[in-house]
């Protein structure tokens, strides 16, 4: 069982000031999508009707976006470094938990977590309220059994 | 033409908001979900710092006929709280809780480091594009 789950946690440091501009560049993201086309910043919306033929251009144009940075980051080497852990049989089935529970749940961290709490809306409120705690009671879970 | 134009900035800014909070780091969320032990509060100032931000946008928007490009705003989703939401936000509970992705950073991640972090994301595709099959065929 050791092999299948992380091992015990290494402590990363409190950022909050990266932590704070960070959320504030996301916010705008957010706040200018839909001020501009009244889009709602949901990258599991977004990724899951990249095939609907309506509205397509945006929906690529934002991904395009969104992964470009990451590549330039990469050429300036100023990328952060990704700590992932698990074997690839978790990795594939944390992968099918998140899309399909991001699709069923009609939203994920940011569509539900961001923008859906940014506007007050109560089904957003339940369902970061619920994968919060779900979430919170796995890694306690996992990190404390095995 | 203007459409994607605001979709690529937006994308952009999303991008390099997660790589600045750290957040597209599975090690920072998992360890903000680990109350327990090493516990990392940096999660909750992207959250408060987006939703700041985000809430006065929706809030100008409130005041605006229709967007910037666009005719009108959509009517959002008022199902209310059904037994799916609640167990679509589970099942992502668990998933974002075993790796510590969730799709935004999942894709960010993905550039930086594709090797690991591929099984993850053609997981998370399948799931994604296979319960929008399933729902278009009933």
């Amino acid at each position: 069982m050791h092999q299948l789950f992380l091992p015990a946690p290494a402590p990363t440091a409190f950022t909050p000031g990266y932590a704070l501009v960070g959320g504030l560049m996301i916010g705008l993201s957010a706040a200018l999508l839909w001020l501009s086309i009244g889009r709602i910043a949901g990258i599991s919306g977004i990724i899951g009707n990249i095939f609907a033929p309506a509205e397509r251009n945006w929906r690529l144009a934002f991904l395009a976006g969104l992964v470009v940075m990451p590549l330039a980051a990469r050429l300036f080497g100023i990328a952060p470094t990704v700590h992932l852990q698990g074997s690839p049989s978790l990795l594939l089935a944390g992968g099918v938990l998140v899309g399909v529970g991001s699709a069923l749940g009609g939203g994920c961290t940011s569509g539900h977590g961001i923008c859906g709490l940014s506007r007050f809306s109560t089904r957003s409120i339940a369902a970061t309220g619920t994968f919060m705690a779900v979430a919170v009671i796995v890694v306690l879970l996992t990190r404390a059994v095995f | 033409m203007r459409n994607s134009l605001a979709g690529l900035v937006s994308g952009m800014l999303f991008g390099v908001g997660l790589m600045v909070s750290r957040m597209a780091d599975p090690a920072k969320v998992l360890n903000f979900l680990d109350i327990a032990r090493h516990w990392d509060a940096s999660l909750a100032f992207v959250m408060g710092g987006g939703v700041a931000v985000a809430s006065v946008g929706f809030a100008l928007a409130r005041r605006m006929e229709h967007p910037w490009f666009n005719r009108q705003f959509p009517v959002l989703a008022t199902a209310g709280i059904t037994l799916r939401l609640l167990v679509g936000a589970g099942l992502f509970g668990i998933g974002w809780g075993l790796i510590g992705l969730c799709p935004g950073p999942a894709l960010v991640a993905l550039v930086l480091d594709p090797r690991p972090v591929a099984i993850f994301v053609v997981g998370m595709l399948a799931g994604l594009w296979g319960v929008r099959f399933l729902n278009q065929r009933r």
